[in-house]
């Protein structure tokens, strides 16, 4: 199933309210895995962007990641390598691209693509069970995976 | 996350570093001091390449889990097999008859679950356990039909399990039910929903490994249903087979569906040579 136009146009709706310029999940260009354009020109918050990392209803990073700086948050998963030190192995363009699409960069990865709406079989709406309607939209918006970038670009070792 | 599963992972956390806690613990399971419970075994043929052993969901649980299932005084789920003993021997329907009229006593039914899913030669269909209830209600019994997950179903199901508990599960996956097996493996290697997730991502690449809190198994059913500390029930096979695809962020299929059936043939080929431990503990 692919709606694209739909998510598109919500995710255009969600930028105009925010005020600031977006490029859409299926605008956004990739160069062997990286994203240069940031998603939003408003500028990632790195401490929301901690929030989200760590926020079960949000990024849910580590679920599959340790982040030994969110030490206060329980259980880290294992699935994926720790994220300590990311910002020194990664440039931000990079982790940009990891974020918004893991598969650009890892083919085949296990990790879920948080800005992509399009391409999923059988996609629900959210964790209903039920299939996706008119307000399925990527995992995280624009705005949360600058934030989430501006935090991973400080985790330095 | 519910309440029991985050305080037994506090409390292991506290007492094991994260990576020594992440292996199924070694560990043997002999039920009421006398059923040997077989908790690993080689894998089956049809695995090559995958798993060199295959391993109970009970070598992955905490201690207190563990122990909970090992005695039938101390197993929640084993009250609701005993709630099916009654109803084992009512009369139901316009035959007038029950299932001890046709099958004895329940202990003469041993040889059955280990084999479901099953193909049916005259239904000309792959049939689960509850399939078979539910045909024998209708067209022996002339009662009605239960519902595929409700409570006389799944505690049927656990009685019919609890007196095959020790024997191999050994379902055939060759002849007539190889394209409905097929059928299913294809579903298990599928990556369903906006997250994209496989049944083999999580259970078969990552088992093991934790995935937030908790301890990723090999996704065997040969202890369902499975009584869950989380939800205090006993829970069907597709219900849990429903809830791993629901937390992949997909449009789930239905209990009952001939997807789910055919997921639950190829699931319980992959747990050949374990032993039948249903009602199971987990959490
Ligand atoms: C379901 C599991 C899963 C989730 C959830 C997940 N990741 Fe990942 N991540 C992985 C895996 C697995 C890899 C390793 C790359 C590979 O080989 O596929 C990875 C790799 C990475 C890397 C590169 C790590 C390095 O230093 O080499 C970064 C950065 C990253 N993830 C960030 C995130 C962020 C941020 C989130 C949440 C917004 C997230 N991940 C959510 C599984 C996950
Ligand atoms: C995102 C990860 C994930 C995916 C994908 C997933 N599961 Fe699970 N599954 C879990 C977790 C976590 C548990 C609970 C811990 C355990 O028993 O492994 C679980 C438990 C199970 C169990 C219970 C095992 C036991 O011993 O009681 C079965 C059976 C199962 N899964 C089958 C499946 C099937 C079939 C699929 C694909 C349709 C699937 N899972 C997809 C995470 C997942």
């Amino acid at each position: 199933m692919r709606i694209p136009g739909i998510a598109a146009l919500a995710a255009g709706l969600m930028a105009f309210a925010a005020g600031a310029e977006t490029v859409a999940p299926t605008d956004v260009s990739y160069t062997d895995g990286a994203v240069e354009t940031p998603l939003t020109d408003a500028g990632g918050d790195a401490s929301n962007g901690r929030v989200i990392v760590g926020d079960k209803s949000q990024g849910n990073c580590i679920a599959c990641h340790v982040v030994s700086d969110l030490a206060d948050v329980p259980f880290q998963g294992e699935i994926g390598p720790p994220l300590d030190g990311a910002g020194e192995r990664w440039s931000e363009a990079e982790l940009r691209g990891i974020v918004a699409n893991a598969k650009m960069m890892f083919e085949g990865s296990m990790m879920p693509s948080f800005y992509k709406v399009d391409g999923f079989i059988r996609p629900g709406n959210a964790y209903t069970g039920k299939a996706a309607d008119e307000t399925f939209g990527p995992i995280l918006s624009a705005g949360q995976i600058e934030d989430v970038v501006a935090y991973l670009v400080t985790l330095k070792d | 996350m519910n309440g029991l599963a985050w305080m037994f992972g506090a409390v292991s956390l506290v007492g094991a570093g994260a990576v020594a806690l992440a292996d199924p613990v070694e560990d043997t399971l002999v039920l009421n001091g006398e059923t040997e419970i077989v908790t690993r075994t080689a894998a089956p043929e049809h695995l090559d390449g995958v798993f060199d052993e295959v391993i109970s969901g009970w070598l992955y649980r905490e201690d207190e889990t563990r122990v909970m299932q090992a005695d039938d005084f101390d197993n929640p789920g084993m009250i609701f097999a005993e709630l099916a003993r009654d109803a084992w021997s009512v009369a139901e329907g316009s035959e007038g008859k029950s299932c001890a009229d046709c099958h004895g006593e329940p202990e003469d039914m041993a040889e059955v679950r280990p084999h479901y899913p099953k193909w049916n030669e005259e239904a000309g269909e792959v049939r689960t356990l509850e399939m078979q209830i539910n045909a024998c209600r209708e067209d022996q019994m002339g009662a009605e039909p239960w519902k595929y997950n409700g409570g006389d179903m799944v505690n049927m199901t656990a009685l019919l399990s609890s007196v095959s508990r020790g024997l191999p599960v050994s379902v055939a996956i060759d002849g007539p039910a190889q394209s409905t097996w097929e059928q299913g493996k294809e579903m298990y290697y599928t990556r369903y929903g906006q997250l994209e997730l496989a049944c083999a991502n999580c259970h078969e690449d990552n088992n093991g490994r934790m995935i937030r809190a908790d301890h990723l198994s090999q996704g065997h059913i040969n202890g369902f249903p499975t009584y869950r500390l989380k939800n205090t029930k006993l829970n069907a096979v597709q219900d849990r087979f429903k809830g791993c695809v629901r937390d992949t962020r997909a449009e789930t299929f239905a209990p009952g569906s001939p997807e789910f059936v055919a997921l639950e043939l190829y699931v319980a080929s992959r747990g050949n040579g374990l032993s039948v431990e249903g009602p199971s503990v987990r959490n």
